[in-house]
């Protein structure tokens, strides 16, 4: 069945994740905050972060959307939590090849979301697997301690 | 069935491929629909014997380029039955037709504390404008609610239109909920009111016979895209009145008359308002899927429709965990079906749906506002045209099944 094409991007750890996210929900005291979201499609994403001497010391997010955004969100907490802020924005970059298409040799620092290789495969979704790590980016980058609605600006 | 699909798809080259291995059944026809072969030949023709700039060149293929170029204007004008060819002006879409409108007839007759009624169904070209027309006047913007079954609240309309309206606008089909308007009915309250209607016929013309003077429009805009012709040209109809007031929006070559060095005077209608080199080739094809449209006819194409969705709609509706949005009943939906998968993002239903070779689209539609009134962020949504046919209708109940067969496999909790 033509379905089984499916599962090069449905893996069980994506459909895993995303049925059931890790750190998923709402953090007290956060030190960045942000709202992501794309208005083509209306998905939304809400991170809270806890940066302490660079280090992300916690990470949570919420919102509504679709299987591979929410999946890529929860994976993304589980690489980065614990991470310094330099190593969680390489490792963004890292994700942003990789669901383009250019991957690189060594992928194990992205843990599970190293499974959305596949979506590099499907154009048309690339821009779910990314929004969770725009958001994270920005939030680092431009360090908002309330929170900002930014918008990823793409067609579907 | 009253028209023969299998044999009309035979028009359509492009349906005949494989997509992700699997017979192209294209669904997205709200979105824009295909060309048949009569159409891109016309396109090639045009170029290969007839190029030419209009109404300037005395030489023989300027003369030729022009007589076609007016031609196809009153193809049109049949196409709609507006009462003359200074009525059609040529523009790239309905999104241009309704932009000219507000900027037009809006920033002359819309003052300060004067009412704009749009509808909670518009898509976001019938939306922008008037809101930027609203911004620039201080003028109100106010919008007609929705039945719970996603009708038209006509009563609602004849509260909101008032004798401050200066300006109704409404789609005369919704490109989300499948559902028609009676804007012939809309068109005697709001004129009662002293309100022109400016009707989105962009979801109307490509499915069903279009009378203007009958429905009493005042502005009718719809693109040739949808309607088998390419992308880059659409109508705008005026009543010839309307228009012989208006200002142009876009000023140059072709629209004048005399051109002096402080002041020009323009030419008469419609011409006035097409400057500089329109598309020629864009109208010249539109013209050949008018011809192509009434040799099938637009009340055949509307019949065969309605059957379609008959067939279509009980089958989606007897899906477990399925919402069709808008009217259940068959007989007053159009070929746009929206609908959700519960437990399943429509973005997920569309790629699975895509691995089956079924195309639909996923998303708002270009209708927030009415998204946000049905209180939705997405929905799938399946559109049908007159070269749909039963199978492509059982491809796609079968994808749905298939695809939720799939996730139900992995461990998203779908219902
Ligand atoms: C109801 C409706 N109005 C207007 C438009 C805009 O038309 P265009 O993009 O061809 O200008 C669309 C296109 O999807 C539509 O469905």
């Amino acid at each position: 069945m033509a379905l089984s094409k499916l599962d090069n991007l449905y893996r069980q750890v994506i459909l895993d994740h995303s049925s059931h996210p890790h750190h998923h929900g709402l953090l007290d005291g956060s030190t960045n905050q942000i709202e992501m979201n794309n208005p083509t499609c209306g998905d939304v994403i809400q991170l809270q972060l806890l940066v302490k001497a660079g280090v992300i010391e916690d990470l949570r997010f919420d919102g509504s959307g679709c299987s591979i955004s929410t999946a890529s969100a929860s994976m993304m907490t589980d690489a980065v939590i614990g991470k310094k802020v330099e190593d969680a924005l390489t490792l963004s970059e890292e994700f942003s090849q990789m669901v383009q298409g250019n991957e690189k040799e060594d992928l194990d620092e992205l843990g599970d979301a190293a499974m959305l290789s596949g979506v590099a495969k499907f154009p048309a979704r690339i821009k779910c697997a990314t929004l969770a790590w725009k958001a994270l980016d920005q939030a680092l980058t431009e360090k908002q301690e309330t929170t900002v609605a930014k918008q990823l600006h793409c067609e579907d | 069935m009253t028209l023969d699909a299998a044999k009309i798809r035979k028009d359509f080259p492009i349906l005949f491929q494989e997509v992700n291995d699997e017979p192209l059944v294209y669904l997205d026809n709200a979105a824009t629909s295909q060309k048949p072969a009569a159409v891109l030949d016309a396109l090639r023709h045009y170029y290969e014997t007839d190029n030419a700039n209009v109404h300037r060149g005395v030489h023989t293929l300027a003369e030729r380029a022009t007589a076609d170029y007016e031609a196809a204007r009153e193809k049109l004008r049949g196409f709609i039955q507006a009462r003359s060819t200074k009525e059609i002006l040529f523009t790239r879409g309905t999104t241009t037709g309704l932009n000219w409108v507000a900027r037009s007839y809006g920033d002359a007759n819309v003052n300060e504390g004067d009412e704009i009624v749009i509808s909670y169904m518009e898509h976001h070209s019938n939306v922008i404008p008037w809101q930027q027309l609203a911004k620039r006047k201080k003028a109100i913007l106010k919008y007609i609610e929705l039945t719970p079954e996603g009708f038209l609240d006509v009563e609602d309309a004849k509260k909101k239109i008032t004798a401050k309206t200066k300006i109704v606008s409404l789609t005369q089909a919704s490109n989300v909920l499948g559902v028609v308007n009676p804007i012939r009915e809309v068109a005697k309250f709001s004129h009662a009111a002293g309100a022109i209607l400016v009707v989105d016929g962009e979801q109307s013309a490509p499915h069903m016979p279009i009378d203007v003077q009958t429905m009493d429009a005042d502005f009718f805009a719809f693109s040739g895209h949808k309607m088998c012709g390419p992308t880059g040209i659409g109508v705008l109809y005026g009543k010839q009145s309307l228009l012989e007031e208006m200002e142009p929006i876009e000023f140059g070559g072709e629209m004048i008359d005399f051109v002096h060095l402080q002041d020009s005077t323009w030419k008469e209608l419609p011409w006035k308002f097409e400057a500089g080199t329109p598309n020629i080739a864009g109208a010249i094809t539109l013209g050949a899927a008018v011809d192509y449209l009434t040799a099938i006819g637009l009340e055949e194409i509307h019949q065969y429709e309605t059957e379609l969705v008959s067939y279509v709609l009980p089958k989606l509706q007897a899906i477990e965990g399925l919402t069709v949005y808008g009217p259940q009943e068959t007989k007053q939906h159009t070929g746009v079906i929206s609908f959700n998968l519960a437990g399943l993002h429509p973005h997920d239903l569309a790629t699975a749906l895509d691995m089956e070779g079924v195309a639909v689209r996923a998303g708002h539609h270009c209708a927030q506002p009415l998204l946000t009134y049905l209180g939705l962020s997405a929905a799938c949504r399946a559109s049908f045209y007159f070269y749909n046919t039963k199978d492509d209708a059982d491809r796609l109940v079968a994808a749905i099944l298939a695809a939720k067969e799939f996730f139900q496999h992995g461990s998203l909790e779908v219902r």
